[in-house]
């Protein structure tokens, strides 16, 4: 069985992304263990919370991530996706992991547009990623954040459209991202999931 | 394409059970939380609400195995609500697989509560509940509200389940709250709840307009019609209701299609 690490570093809801992985034919762990995430076969970056509290609490695991991704596929979920990236604009400037290039900004003030970007909203599909095999364009996903990925589109697998178009999952290399929740998409999401588990087998 | 208007079924719990009553009283039996929440899901909804309205710590406990069994079953946003009073509990549910936790009482009487909530667990993840009520003598400083009649007023905070005014401004306390972190308002009107005669359009107007967050508008919707206009002329960003949904007399089916049938978008492939 395709074992996921969700790298515990912290706060907020993972037991979601567990039942989710687990729903989808993974076995989950939830582990910050450097030993455990190197026997796995993928990992699973959460993210509920603020960007620099979740880097400094990921400081440890670091090292262990950047050994994975060189060899096996690390999925990134909203704050999770955003820490990807290289730097992010959230409460200052701060750096994030790096594994994809770009910049996580926070949504500007728009008219009619309330912030955070909250609910249902459609994934457009920019190509033919593995992560969205079996998913239809425009599907229906559930998002929860006032910033975003501004990445190129080289590494934009899907962007949505809220106050300005963003990178609505990112991929560079061994690194997937989603700025929204596949553990909270009903069974689109799941179906993400399974995806992901299938990259990692 | 665009974001989706939410369509969100409450369950008020008693001892891991639901309830529903009328005015906030009269409780009545209406079966198992996550039998229920399923069955929503399987309908379209949006989201989840459980507000639990016990106060015995036997009661909490059975409020934490009933997240736990919904976060097992369920792939959708839960939002939970009742009786937070430190970012200790918000911790124990988030951790039994809440997504949102809500904050009515304990937020009025210790407002950093909310800060505290939004710098821990992100903004997204506190819910400012207000249960407001209209109050006629108008005095300095209160927000007014134009009624349809004509008349003015304006809208009161009530606590402790709309059983205690606090003399503070609704409209001011929301923007407050918006201020100090929090991510969406879950407003319910005292005059309209249960009544089964639509959602409080003025104040959830004019809340909606007044902050830059998500509003949730609850309490009263008697048809599906009621849905339209609390998005419509509410301005809502998300419509709640309980006793439509729990006695059968609509499905969130039912409402979806109306309301894409009039051009307001929903979300409903799933």
């Amino acid at each position: 069985m395709t074992q996921v690490a969700i790298l515990d570093y912290g706060l907020g809801n993972i037991r979601s992304v567990k039942k989710g992985l687990e729903k989808a034919g993974a076995k989950a762990v939830i582990t910050s263990d450097c030993e455990e995430i190197m026997a796995s076969d993928g990992v699973v970056l959460p993210g509920v919370g603020a960007f620099s509290e979740g880097m400094e609490q990921l400081d440890d695991m670091k090292g262990t991530l950047f050994e994975f991704v060189e060899k096996r596929p690390v999925l990134g979920i909203c704050l999770g996706m955003q820490m990807l990236l290289e730097i992010s604009e959230e409460y200052g400037i701060h750096e994030g992991l790096g594994l994809v290039p770009g910049r996580v900004r926070g949504f500007e003030k728009k008219e009619g547009f309330k912030i955070p970007h909250m609910g249902w909203n459609n994934l457009t599909l920019t190509g033919s990623d593995p992560l969205f095999e079996g998913i239809k364009d425009q599907t229906y996903v559930y998002f929860v954040h006032s910033y975003y990925a501004d990445t190129a589109p080289e590494y934009t697998i899907a962007e949505t459209d809220y106050i300005c178009p963003f990178s609505s999952a990112v991929r560079n290399k061994n690194a997937w991202g989603t700025q929204f929740h596949p553990e909270k998409s009903g069974d689109a999401g799941l179906k993400i999931l399974e995806n992901f588990i299938a990259i990692a087998d | 394409m665009a974001l989706t208007k939410r369509i969100i079924p409450c369950l008020d719990l008693k001892s891991g059970r639901v309830v529903k009553g009328t005015n906030f009283l009269g409780l009545r039996d209406a079966g198992d939380p996550v039998e229920l929440a399923c069955r929503y899901n399987d309908q379209g909804a949006d989201e989840v609400v459980f507000l639990d309205i016990t106060a015995s710590k036997e009661g909490r406990s059975a409020l934490i195995h009933v997240i736990e069994r919904a976060a097992d079953e369920l792939f959708l946003p839960l939002t939970v609500g009742g009786g937070i009073s430190t970012t200790g509990d918000m911790t124990a549910l988030l951790r039994a697989g809440a997504d949102k936790v809500s904050v009515n009482t304990s937020a009025v009487k210790n407002p950093g509560l909310i800060n505290e909530g939004a710098e821990m667990f992100g903004n997204q993840c506190i819910v400012a509940a207000i249960d407001a009520r209209r109050n006629d003598e108008m005095k300095d400083g209160v927000n007014e509200i134009v009624m349809p009649d004509g008349s003015v007023c304006w809208y009161e905070v009530v606590i402790y389940g709309g059983s205690k005014p606090t003399g503070i401004d609704a409209v001011s306390w929301a923007k407050e709250a918006e201020e100090r972190g929090a991510g969406e308002i879950l407003l319910t009107s005292m005059e309209t709840d249960g009544v089964k005669q639509g959602f409080d359009i003025p104040v959830t107007a004019k809340i909606a307009s007044e902050v830059g967050i998500p509003v949730i508008a609850s309490g009263g919707v008697g048809n599906i019609q009621h849905f339209y206009d609390g998005f419509v002329k509410g301005h809502a960003d998300a419509c709640l209701a309980a006793s439509v949904f729990h006695f059968g007399e609509m499905t969130v089916r039912d409402v979806k299609e109306y309301l894409l049938r009039r051009d307001v978008p929903v979300r409903m492939d799933w």
